[in-house]
């Protein structure tokens, strides 16, 4: 090949490397653009007070209702349980790991909890069906254990892995020497660990949770099997609830095209690109906030 | 005295919660392989749905799924690739490069029904890909393409730059130093990503819930414009929308088993890659 040929190669390869960069880049923009038009549409119908504020969501009978509180109120419930129950076992989880565990007990641990992360989220939700939900109802001499409550165990499930692995990588991020310090200045190793190292990795564990919590709020399958999806204002956690996204999973496949309920769900799903979104945006900050401190 | 009962009772919440965490996928594991494992067999495997679901195996679900995945990483290999490539080989710090790798990011993050709804209004209705395996394939494809750039740009990361400068020095051009020299040493841990991200996609219902999923077939997909069953999809039309739902139990459960064990399965391979990568080098 002569050496013209492999110039013009070089060039040739170099605009299809970055164009496929650019790619992601418009990927995030048509991804933003057709959530937003086809929500436009929707909200020249309704008006956006009466979607925001209104307490029902009814869109298929005849007096219908697009009010997006029901659905707002309990992926915040289910959101929120879950975090209850992965945040203090996350973190503990990636304290033991990073701080306690001998290298050995690590080498087992770490791909379990890879596969935890690897199994589908559809199982996740059959076990709510079929294990979880059940043992709610026992313990709670309910009659019906899909609920909030169901939702939020097995969301929590599905955030840990997240959570464990993050947090461990901002507790292995502080730096030795703070501990040393600590420890030349008498302070025994949980007081170390509590009072200079977890501190240290805050803004890593912060971010930790954004993620866990974006993972949460997104998910879909195992909310749609697992949470009773009853489109009413939950009054607490052992009630049935339907998010948003179990919303759009639901009636997306039954409704007619570009009609206004149609497009409800475009502008609800805008709603939940946008919260997704301010989330991931937090646990970057975070995530940049331990960068700068460490650096 | 107490502050050593407090330090006992640290190490206690500690370990304790890390044994709960093991104890949780060992339940999932249980539960799903005790009652799933017994209605496996070959028939399971081989055979067409019958008697409206309550009988016969999964074939067209495991075929479904394994032509999916095939169709995703087709798209999404070469495109997520390439962009690893300009990220780590040509892009200079930059307010571009930035913008382009907050927009990886912020993919990441967005939830797969919202890449379900995207595919909906790009390939099936503005292309005109109509519901098929085709569309579903390249939404599934959009939603792996930040994991694998991800894994691909660690894995070009790990090259030292001494080997891109001594293919340089050598006369060859930037193009033939990534093709002969980066691309084959990264490759290892470029496959490592990519079937991590298979593992991933293959378990993914919600993007393909408008996209070409169909509850039954009576024939083996083969053109890219036909509906498709899928494991994940027919686990939960299974555990939810069916008629009979005790009665198929044990159907779900066999489904739930082959699907997990597919997404172990290869999990383990990337593990063996990654582990056999780390003990050479």
């Amino acid at each position: 090949m002569s050496i013209k040929q492999r110039e013009g190669r070089d060039k040739f390869f170099k605009v299809v490397f970055k164009a496929s960069g650019l790619l992601t880049i418009g990927l995030l923009a048509g991804i933003f653009f057709m959530l937003f038009y086809n929500s436009i549409a929707f909200f020249a119908e309704i008006k956006p007070i009466d979607f925001f504020t209104g307490s029902q969501w009814n869109p298929e009978s005849n007096d219908r209702k697009f009010g997006i509180a029901p659905l707002l109120v309990s992926t915040g419930l289910v959101t929120i349980g879950s975090m209850f129950f992965a945040i203090p076992i996350g973190i503990l989880t990636a304290a033991y790991l990073s701080e306690m565990a001998p290298s050995r007990v690590k080498t087992i641990l770490k791909p379990m909890i890879e596969m935890l992360a690897a199994i589908p989220s559809v199982a996740i939700g059959f076990l709510g069906i079929v294990l979880v939900g059940p043992g709610i109802a026992k313990l709670f001499g309910i009659q019906n254990g899909l609920n909030a409550l169901n939702g939020s165990v097995l969301l929590a499930v599905m955030a840990l892995p997240t959570i464990i692995t993050i947090s461990e990588d901002a507790i292995n991020a502080v730096p030795q020497s703070h501990r040393e310090a600590s420890l030349a200045l008498g302070a025994n190793k949980w007081q170390t660990m509590f009072s200079v190292t977890v501190p240290a990795a805050m803004p890593g564990l912060i971010a930790a949770v954004m993620l866990g919590l974006g993972r949460a709020l997104g998910e879909t399958m195992t909310v749609l099997m697992a949470t009773g999806n009853a489109a009413v204002l939950p009054g607490g956690f052992l009630d049935a609830v339907r998010t948003i996204t179990a919303t759009i999973a639901i009636e997306m496949g039954e409704v007619p095209y570009q009609t206004t309920h149609y497009f409800a769900l475009f502008a609800i799903a805008v709603v939940l690109f946008l919260i997704t979104l301010v989330i991931n945006l937090l646990g970057e900050y975070f995530a940049n906030r331990l960068r700068k401190f460490h650096a | 005295m107490i502050k050593k009962i407090k330090y006992f009772f640290n190490r206690v919440i500690l370990t304790g919660s890390t044994v709960l965490v093991c104890l949780i996928l060992a339940t999932i594991l249980w539960d799903i392989f005790s009652k799933g494992l017994p209605s496996l067999s070959w028939s399971f495997i081989t055979k067409f749905p019958s008697e409206g679901m309550t009988a016969g195996g999964i074939l067209p679900a495991i075929i479904g799924t394994l032509i999916l995945t095939f169709i995703t990483m087709v798209f999404a290999i070469p495109f997520g690739v390439a962009c690893a490539i300009y990220l780590n080989e040509y892009a200079t710090p930059s307010a571009l490069t930035n913008i382009i790798r907050a927009s990886i990011r912020n993919l990441a993050g967005i939830p797969s029904i919202i890449y379900g709804l995207f595919g909906l209004a790009l390939f099936v209705q503005a292309f005109r890909l109509g519901t098929s395996v085709l569309s579903a394939g390249l939404t599934l494809g959009l939603l792996s393409l930040p994991y694998i750039i991800t894994t691909t740009e660690e894995a070009l990361k790990r090259i030292p730059n001494s080997m891109r400068e001594a293919t340089l020095a050598l006369g060859a051009t930037k193009f033939e130093t990534i093709k002969d020299v980066v691309l084959p040493q990264a490759l290892p841990g470029i496959l490592t990503g990519v079937i991590l991200t298979m593992s991933r996609a293959a378990g993914e219902t919600a993007p393909i819930l408008f996209t070409g999923v169909a509850f039954y077939i009576n024939d083996i997909t083969t053109s890219p414009d036909q509906e498709f069953m899928a494991l994940p999809y027919h686990l939960y039309m299974l555990s939810t929308q069916h008629q009979s739902i005790e009665e198929v139990r044990p159907l779900a459960y066999g489904t739930a088993s082959v699907l997990i064990l597919l997404v172990f399965v290869l999990n383990i391979i990337a593990f063996y890659i990654r582990y056999k990568k780390r003990s050479t080098t």
